[in-house]
């Protein structure tokens, strides 16, 4: 079947089918994602075939995603994880390695092809356990970090296994390595971080300000797809690669922008790759050889678990966490494969045993969110009695600022100085650029996009000002606010009355027209000069804000009807002379409400 | 120096204080800061009026009387700018040794401050708590300066009143001059 269009046809429609299905009962999307690859697949009902080629293409999706994992994390923080990625990711290698080898000589395997096998099976799936993570919202948990450590660790680590395993074998490896191998990956290396550091961000904000959105979602799939070639043509990871030029714009205006257009292509990637996954379930070894096919996958899981939640106190993870920590990682990943196509090809590891193995290491990735859900069933019972602090700590800042010009930049310097952190979404290149050298999180993006507004963390905000100018825009977002997140409370800039009707009409009880208070403040001031108290003009405006906001409160049942707010308008305004008329008079008389 | 603190909501329909203040405002070392006029928000910058008094050695609390106490902004004043730390308690002498002068007008005449009065009590069953106020801070209170039936009073007697204020900040004045000459 060469039609790619047809091809995508059964892809999506086996997503479509599978996925909610698999969600709404618990199974998780991951499973879903399997399990239409499975009915797809060649053992199934045999829709397409080339399952190597499309794993293949789908592993972009695991760049993609490592791209974004790194657009979240910047340098700093990076560097801040140095002892858990190398201290953590390498006790986890050793150890679970180690042990995993021994059951293999046991099950009969050389100890070439078992060190091989075993250290393959001790990389965990990267796609599975952060895909699951983010499911669960643990990436930002103490647990979540230790997980994200040990695979940090893993994508590094596999690199350097890859180009070993041919040395276990009699026949050797090819070279490649050495000097010039090392130069290459340097320079590659070396690329990135310009790339990264130096050349993108220009470049971003000139195709920024040409306003032609999907020339941005080309230009940033350009550069992911770029840095991979980039890598894997220097012998490295491409994931590793995608994610250092993540981590290189994590702190640049242009990731939440960045994040949200890569974001689509990574899911629907990433879930080809599950399905590819559930195709290359090879059942021909299940019916043959079912009980060792059960050895390996029990064994498995079992070992590299156990290894796992014993390790898990030197790695920081939480005593009560400890078994999820577990869970989430006690599967093999992609790599294993690609190490048994290498090890096979230098003649360590047997033809039958590449793939029963390839068989385990899929079965096992399709367990994980089994063992999950056993480990939800296990702590609930727990949970009953008392519940866990929230691990969750938070980075995202609590209050969202759509539009940073002159009205927003109050409002945001305000909420700074208070020390609450704030996100600021602006589309004009030029503000942003200002306002980053004055040390602002500012990001460039039209806040009306749901995406975006995602992106910059409108889920677990408190508050999102609507400082938008453009009335349709400031319209657009509050709907969409309103509708997407419901907890969100709004404070909104109106530019006029029919403005703030429009805003008022939607729910959005705090809004203060832009002109209004500054206006009411220049009337004092003139009524001041001329020779009215201070206090006096105070309250003569304050009269005259509260009959407004009458006014204006009586006007929006019928504002759309044109004929009635004139009226309202109207009467309002004589209501208000008729009251400031009795103030003067009262003055007049001399009254001075009994003060001597 | 000084300082006048004077708190009226209307001070230009103000009769009796207009023409007090008219007279202390002729004393040259007077400065009066009217809080009405300065803070019509109620918003009250306590880093000018603090600048202020450091720079005084005489403060007067001059305003109407209002249900048997200051008016609200004046009270409002007492609670910002006379704060632990630093009008009282540990660390707080910044008005210890100064001196304070009350000027207050009552809307009633003084019959109105006896037993069978309309006020019941005597008007110094009123005092205690702007006296202590004062001298919660370490000031040195100096006899208040009343002036009862406000409403009703001629311009002669108010004239004669408004001239024994100015003469009490003058020989206050004059006494500072002395003590640093």
């Amino acid at each position: 079947m060469a039609d790619p269009l047809g091809n995508a046809l059964v892809y999506l429609a086996a997503a479509v089918v599978c996925v909610p299905i698999a969600k709404r009962s618990g199974l998780g999307s991951v499973l879903g994602y399997l399990l239409a690859g499975w009915l797809i697949g060649p053992w199934g009902l045999k829709l397409v075939g080339d399952v190597e080629s499309t794993l293949h293409f789908a592993e972009f999706g695991v760049v993609l995603m490592l791209f974004l994992i790194g657009l979240e994390l910047e340098l700093k923080r990076l560097i801040e994880m140095r002892r858990a990625v190398f201290g953590g990711g390498s006790l986890q290698m050793a150890a679970c390695g180690a042990v995993l080898a021994l059951g293999l000589i046991a099950l009969g395997l050389t100890w070439q092809a078992a060190i091989a096998a075993g250290l393959a099976l001790a990389l965990s799936s990267t796609a599975i356990a952060v895909q699951t993570m983010n499911e669960r919202n643990l990436m930002a948990a103490p647990v979540g970090r230790s997980s994200f450590a040990v695979l940090l660790f893993q994508d590094i680590a596999a690199i350097p296994l890859i180009a070993l395993v041919p040395f276990l074998g009699a026949a050797g490896g090819e070279g490649g390595t050495g000097w010039p191998g090392a130069a290459k990956a340097i320079g590659a290396i070396l690329g990135v971080v310009i790339i990264g550091r130096f050349l993108t961000r220009p470049l971003m904000r000139l195709i920024a300000k040409s306003e032609v959105r999907e020339i941005f979602t080309a230009f940033a799939l350009l550069l992911v797809i770029g840095i991979a070639q980039l890598m894997a043509g220097a012998g490295l990871s491409m994931a590793l690669g995608a994610f250092l030029a993540g981590v290189l714009l994590a702190s640049s205006e242009y990731r939440h922008a960045l994040e949200s257009d890569i974001a689509p292509f990574k899911g629907l990637l990433l879930g080809l790759f599950f399905i590819a996954v559930g195709m290359s379930i090879d059942f021909g070894q299940v019916i043959a050889r079912p009980a060792l096919l059960a050895v390996l996958v029990v064994g498995l899981l079992v070992v590299k678990g156990t290894m796992l939640a014993l390790i898990a106190p030197r790695l920081e993870v939480p005593p009560g966490e400890r078994w999820l920590f577990a869970a989430l990682l006690a599967q093999a990943g992609e790599f294993a494969f690609v190490v048994f196509g290498v090890a096979r090809a230098a003649q360590v590891l047997p033809r039958d045993w590449e793939g029963l193995l390839t068989a385990a290491v899929a079965l096992s990735m399709a367990a994980t969110p089994l063992l999950l859900i056993a480990f939800d069933r296990l702590t609930a019972r727990r949970a009953r009695t008392q519940r866990a602090a929230d691990a969750i700590d938070d980075d995202s800042a609590p209050v969202i600022i759509a539009g940073m010009g002159r009205y927003g930049q109050i409002v945001g310097r305000v909420l700074l100085a208070q020390g609450i952190p704030i996100t600021v979404l602006d589309h004009d290149p030029d503000q942003i650029d200002t306002l980053r050298k004055f040390g602002y999180q500012v990001f460039y993006g039209d806040a009306t996009r749901l995406d975006l507004l995602a992106a910059a963390g409108a889920a677990r905000a408190k508050l999102l000002v609507v400082a938008i100018d453009d009335v349709a825009d400031s319209l657009a977002l509050v709907d969409l606010a309103r509708a997407s997140f419901p907890k969100l409370t709004i404070v909104a800039r109106a530019r006029n009355v029919r403005h703030w009707l429009e805003l008022a009409d939607r729910g959005v009880t705090a809004i203060e027209r832009e002109t209004f208070e500054s206006s009411l403040k220049s009337a004092r001031t003139a009524l001041t000069v001329l020779g009215v108290e201070p206090y006096e003009a105070r309250s003569i405006a304050e009269a005259f804000r509260r009959q407004n906001m009458i006014t204006l409160n009586t006007m929006l049942p019928h504002f759309r009807d044109e004929a009635k707010t004139v009226a309202i308008v109207k009467s309002g305004r004589e209501e208000l002379e008729e009251n400031l008329r009795r103030d003067r008079e009262a003055r007049q008389q001399g009254s001075a409400d009994g003060w001597h | 120096m000084i300082a006048l603190i004077y708190a009226h909501p209307h001070p230009a329909r103000s009769r009796a204080n207009r023409v007090l203040l008219e007279a202390a405002r002729r004393v040259p070392s007077v400065t009066v800061r009217s809080l009405y006029d300065s803070y019509p928000d109620f918003e009250i910058d306590v880093f000018a009026e603090r600048k202020l008094l450091l720079e005084s050695r005489l403060i007067v609390w001059q305003h109407p009387l209002m249900w048997y106490s200051a008016p609200a902004l004046q009270k409002l004043w007492f609670d910002t700018v006379l704060t632990d730390g630093w009008a009282t308690g540990e660390g707080g002498t910044a008005l210890v040794g100064k001196s304070c002068l009350w000027v207050t007008t009552t809307g009633a005449p003084s019959a109105g401050y006896t037993p069978e009065g309309v006020h019941k009590f005597p008007f110094a069953a009123f005092m205690p708590a702007m006296e202590m106020t004062a001298r919660y801070c370490g000031m040195h209170w100096l006899p208040p300066l009343v002036l009862h039936g406000a409403h009703q009073i001629d311009d002669h007697a108010l004239h004669h009143h408004a001239a024994q204020y100015r003469r009490r900040l003058q020989a206050f004045a004059a006494d500072t001059e002395v003590a640093r000459g």
